[in-house]
Order: C-alpha cells, then sequence, then structure tokens
C-alpha cells in the first residue's frame, strides 16, 4: 500500500489536533460561549469558569503544581516573555540575566531586551550535544537574578538536567525559568522534585490548539505583568481567558499516552538509523533516554537545507530545516554552531519530528526520499567532490 | 513528478516563479566538464552558497559550452542554470555584460532575499572569463583581476563579498607570487573558510598565493 502524503515530520514546530480535543473545544464556542468570571455570575458564565478551572488543575496536576501557580497565556512565547522580562523588572535591581547559547529566539531575543535597559544577558556555551556546560554555568552565577534554561532543544532533541540546573541557581538564590514546550507530556516533570521556579508549557506541540500556552509560577515568585487591564489569571495575565483553547490544551495533555511516547522513541531510533545509512550523515545531538522521543537531526554533508526541504515538498514528505537559506535573517543554525558544528553542517542539517501517529511506513518513506534528493544533489555540489 | 496544485501554492507563496521552479527542477547545463579551458568557483560554504561554473571557449572566442555544480538552495540553482543558457554561444565580449537584473528578468522575478543568488552566477561567470584571458595571456595578472577574483569570496557573516567588507587589507603582485593580506584574526573558523576560498577561486592558475592575516 502506496503511503499517504503528505507525510508530515514537521511536530518540532506545530502538530495536528487531535480530533478528540476538538471536539471538546467545539462545546465551548458553540455552548458555554460566555466570559468566565469571578465569583457571582451568571450560569454560563459559572459553567465557563468551571472549565477553566478544571482544566488548570489537570495541567498543574501533570507537573506536580497546585493549580493556583498555573496561568494561562497566548502561547510559549508570552509565557517566556513574561516569565524573564517579569522576574527582572519585578527584582527591583539591575543584575545578570542567564541563559545558553541554544536558546529559542523569543528566550534570547527577552534576554536582549532586557541588556538594552541595564541588566546584563550572559549566555552559557553547551558541549557537543547540546548539554550545558555546567562548570561555566558556576563561573558566571554570582549577581545574577534569573536564569532560563530550556528543558528540550527543539533542534537537536537534547533534554537538558534541570535538577542539576536547578540545585546550582538555588544554591546561589538564583531564579530558575525553563521552557518545557518540547517536553511537556512527552518527558516527565514534577515542579516538587527540581529547583525550578518558573515553567513555560505549550498546547500546539502536544496535539492542542495553538494559540495557548501556560506559565508554572512557584508560590512566591514575584513577577511583574507586561500587560495592564482587568486583573485575570492572579493579576499577572490581563484579557479574557480563551477557554475553548484552554479547554482544548487540558484535554490534550489527557490524552498523550505513555505508549506513544515508547512507540514514537522506537520510531524515532528506527529513524535515525535508516538516514545514517546514507553516507556522510551526521547525527547532531544526543541518542537513547537524554533525548527527547520525537526528534531527530541530521546533517547531510555537501547538500543545502532549503534544497532539501523543497524537494521533499515535492514529494509529500514535510521536514524542517536550519539552513541560513530558508531562515529569514539568512543566518545558520546557532545551536548547530553552539555545539562545534561546521557551517556546512548547519546547512545542511535536517530536522524531523514525530507525533502519536506517525506510523513505520512513513518512516520507510522519509527514509527514501531524502537518501535520493541527497545523492541527487550530492551529483551536482562542487563541495561534496572536494571532500 | 507532477506539481500538485499544493505545491504551486508553497512556490508562490516563497516568491518562486513557475520558470525558477523549471530550472531548480531540471537545471541546465549541470555537470563537471572534463575538457573545460577553464573552472571558477565563487561563493562560500560558510553562507551556504557556492557555485563552480566551467566554460569550453571556441577560436572565435565564443562560449562553445558551459557547465556548472552547486551547492546552494532553490534560486541558487535556478539563476546559475539560467545564466547558463544565456551566454552558452554568446562571445566573452557579450557574455561579460551579462548582469544579475537580467537574470533575475529572465526568470521573470525573485524574491528580493535571494538577489544575492543571481549576483553570485554573475561573479562567476565573470571570474571564469577573466581566468580564462589571463591563462591566455591576454589580460595582466594585476590588481585588478586579483580583485575581481576575490570579489568571488563571500564573508559569511553577511553574505557580501570581503573585498566590498572591507576585509582586503593589500595585494601585492611579484612574478607570479600573489600575497593577500586580509584585515582580520587567523586563527577564527571564518578565517579558515576564507582562506581555502580564496584558493579554490585561483584554482587552475599558475600561480603561487599566500593568504595572511593582520587583524
Amino acid at each position: 500500500m502506496p503511503v499517504k502524503v503528505p507525510v508530515y515530520l514537521d511536530n518540532m514546530r506545530a502538530t495536528k489536533v487531535d480530533p478528540l480535543v476538538i471536539e471538546e473545544m467545539v462545546k465551548y464556542m458553540q455552548e458555554i460561549y460566555a466570559a468566565p468570571g469571578g465569583e457571582f455570575g451568571h450560569s454560563m458564565e459559572e459553567e465557563a469558569t468551571e472549565a477553566l478551572e478544571k482544566a488548570r488543575q489537570k495541567i498543574a496536576w501533570k507537573i506536580g503544581a497546585k493549580p493556583e501557580e498555573i496561568i494561562f497565556t497566548s502561547g510559549r512565547v508570552e509565557s517566556n516573555n513574561l516569565a524573564i522580562k517579569g522576574v527582572a523588572l519585578a527584582s527591583g535591581k539591575k543584575g545578570k540575566v542567564l541563559s545558553s547559547k541554544i536558546e529559542e529566539s523569543s528566550v534570547l531575543r527577552s534576554l536582549e531586551r532586557l541588556g538594552k535597559i541595564g541588566f546584563d544577558p550572559k549566555l552559557v556555551p553547551v558541549d557537543s550535544e547540546g548539554f550545558v556546560r555546567q562548570d561555566k554555568l558556576e563561573e558566571i552565577l554570582s549577581g545574577a537574578i534569573l536564569g532560563s534554561i530550556q528543558f528540550i532543544n527543539p533542534e537537536i532533541g537534547t533534554i537538558q538536567d534541570l535538577k542539576a540546573i536547578g540545585d546550582i541557581f538555588e544554591e546561589k538564590g538564583v531564579i530558575f525559568h525553563s521552557d518545557a514546550s518540547w517536553g511537556f507530556c512527552k518527558v516527565k516533570i514534577d515542579v516538587r522534585k527540581i529547583n525550578v521556579d518558573l515553567l513555560t508549557l505549550s498546547s500546539g506541540l502536544i496535539h492542542g490548539p495553538k494559540g495557548v500556552g501556560a506559565l508554572y509560577i512557584k508560590e512566591g515568585t514575584k513577577l511583574q505583568p507586561l500587560l495592564d487591564g482587568s486583573p485575570r489569571e492572579f493579576g499577572l495575565r490581563p484579557g479574557m481567558e480563551d477557554v475553548p483553547s484552554i479547554v482544548g490544551f487540558a484535554k490534550a495533555v489527557e490524552l498523550i499516552t505513555e505508549e506513544d511516547i515508547a512507540r514514537m522513541r522506537k520510531l524515532r531510533d528506527k529513524l535515525m538509523d535508516l538516514l545514517l545509512e546514507i553516507p556522510d550523515t551526521k547525527l547532531n545531538g544526543p541518542r537513547g533516554d537524554r533525548r527527547v522521543c520525537n526528534n531527530v537531526n541530521v546533517s547531510f554533508f555537501g547538500v543545502e537545507g532549503e534544497t532539501i526541504l523543497l524537494k521533499a515538498s515535492m514529494r509529500g514528505l514535510l521536514v524542517n530545516t536550519a539552513s541560513a537559506c530558508y531562515s529569514r535573517e539568512l543566518l545558520p543554525s546557532h545551536v548547530i554552531l553552539a555545539i562545534g558544528g561546521s557551517f556546512e553542517q548547519s546547512h545542511g542539517s535536517v530536522t524531523l519530528g514525530l507525533s502519536k501517529w506517525t506510523t513505520e511506513q512513513e518512516i520507510f518513506y522519509a527514509k527514501d526520499v531524502l537518501e535520493e534528493i541527497v545523492k541527487e544533489m550530492r551529483s551536482i555540489s562542487p563541495l561534496y567532490r572536494r571532500s | 513528478m507532477e506539481m500538485g496544485e499544493d505545491v504551486k501554492k508553497l512556490w508562490k507563496r516563497i516568491g518562486y516563479t513557475e520558470k525558477v521552479i523549471d530550472h531548480f527542477m531540471h537545471p541546465r547545463n549541470v555537470g563537471e566538464m572534463k575538457d573545460a579551458d577553464v573552472s571558477s568557483t565563487v561563493g562560500s560554504v560558510a553562507c551556504g552558497d557556492m557555485i563552480k561554473i566551467f566554460l569550453k571557449i571556441d577560436e572565435s572566442d565564443r562560449i562553445q559550452n558551459i557547465s556548472f555544480l552547486s551547492y546552494g538552495c532553490a534560486s541558487n540553482i535556478a539563476t546559475t542554470s539560467v545564466m547558463t543558457e544565456m551566454v552558452k554561444g554568446k562571445t566573452l565580449e557579450e557574455a561579460k555584460k551579462l548582469t544579475f537584473k537580467e537574470i533575475i528578468e529572465e526568470l521573470g522575478g525573485l524574491p528580493a532575499i535571494k538577489y544575492h543568488c543571481a549576483v553570485l552566477s554573475v561573479a562567476g561567470l565573470r571570474t571564469a572569463i577573466a581566468k580564462y584571458e589571463v591563462k591566455k595571456g591576454r589580460r595582466p595578472l594585476d590588481q585588478d583581476f586579483v580583485m575581481t577574483l576575490l570579489r568571488g569570496v563571500l564573508d559569511p557573516m553577511t553574505g557580501r563579498d570581503i573585498v566590498s567588507m572591507g576585509k582586503v587589507k593589500s595585494v601585492n603582485i611579484r612574478d607570479e607570487t600573489i600575497d593577500v593580506v586580509l584585515n582580520m584574526p587567523e586563527e577564527n573558523e571564518i578565517s579558515k573558510v576564507i582562506k581555502v576560498e580564496i584558493l579554490d577561486a585561483f584554482e587552475g592558475l599558475d600561480v603561487s598565493l599566500n593568504v595572511k592575516f593582520r587583524g
């Protein structure tokens, strides 16, 4: 049986919304559409509030938090901005704000913004698999207000040791934020067991709707809101809660199972092995339990990523690349360069993200398509002949 | 494989015309030319944008054959492919006059962010012709020539050529020895990449080339 196209392997960026999630959401658009409110609302308002609080509870429990430690936002980027800028602005002093060299842009740009108003942003290097160099982190700790280190790297799948990093920050009284978007529901996380003060959670990467996310804020953490308005979400985030999306988000959290994760991990390893059969191909990032269950990233030497992406797209295989040509800034991947990769390794890197619905047949299709494209493009590459 | 409607939409969104796609999917005059009179490599591995041009010139100074290799994106392939079609059969003097704007026009347009690909195609052609003229003794191996070749070498951090970026501090030519001195520290990654690319640019010329750094 031929594979059904498109074969969507761009799940590190966005996922298909689960039909069961949509079903749940529709109810809150068609039947219970009132604004969730305060203590004395009309009947529909009460129902909306109940749904909102139930969702908050489900998400809190998933990470071992209390419901009042979760606020809803418009997604990962807002949660990151609020955590980083909110803590810095509430601290009342201008100190160091720390992060790693392989963070995603909303974290890096937030730090840059703080740098412009007197804070001192510092980025800690990572090793060749993308793990934060804890020795280097300790060297720059003194005088730091906040550290923001992602849980999972979306490009190369590295799972940071949040426990160890949290302990380092805790010892010096540095507030610790982590963007856990790519790990939420895929890698177990319990905020009672790690010293983390703020955690970004996202819905769009776990088959929930886009445009909604959450921020875990440990009780007692001081935060200045970025937006002014009505005192919703414990006074930290004004604007009416998007009840349908929030309900969908919570449903998505419920639906991911241990079996899904185990299956993804197996297929991930299969895909990795298949792609590494292609000559002059290098795996970027770690293997095994230290890599998120649904990420594969390889570099094909002598070939440029945008070309791979477009040719693959024509055959119904949808992947992502960190090639400079494909980025809006025309810059090579800061992640591949930070792990010590060459420019060529960066331009030829392809990220494949699996979902709970990815099949073995799709994995084989991906390999066949990529192998053919790489062979074809290498035959006309001046670089590949040279090496 | 025939393109589906959804794929065509994707291309339109990126801003590629059907002609660009056609040249990307079916590049003309592609491949290494064994009996070439001259070849020229321009661009940068670091930028992810590199081409090698091969020329075969006949007795009446016409481009009898032209081919190319490409390491780059769709528009790198498409602009170079269409360029080879535009100059095949032309005299060297005619070919020298080709501009990057004419390539873009010929393709029916290109996203502005990809204009540099057309610029690189022209640089490849011009440096190949310049090298041919030097090899034939019709043009002196002088400062002007060396700068022409250096204009085909790109600075990875900006994607612009190292001459206009002010990276070339000086060029000294004594007989067949050329010293190129760059305004950069020697020990960084980018310098290493640029050095390799300068050596590539002079490939096939009977000169001894020294790349030095003063950063």
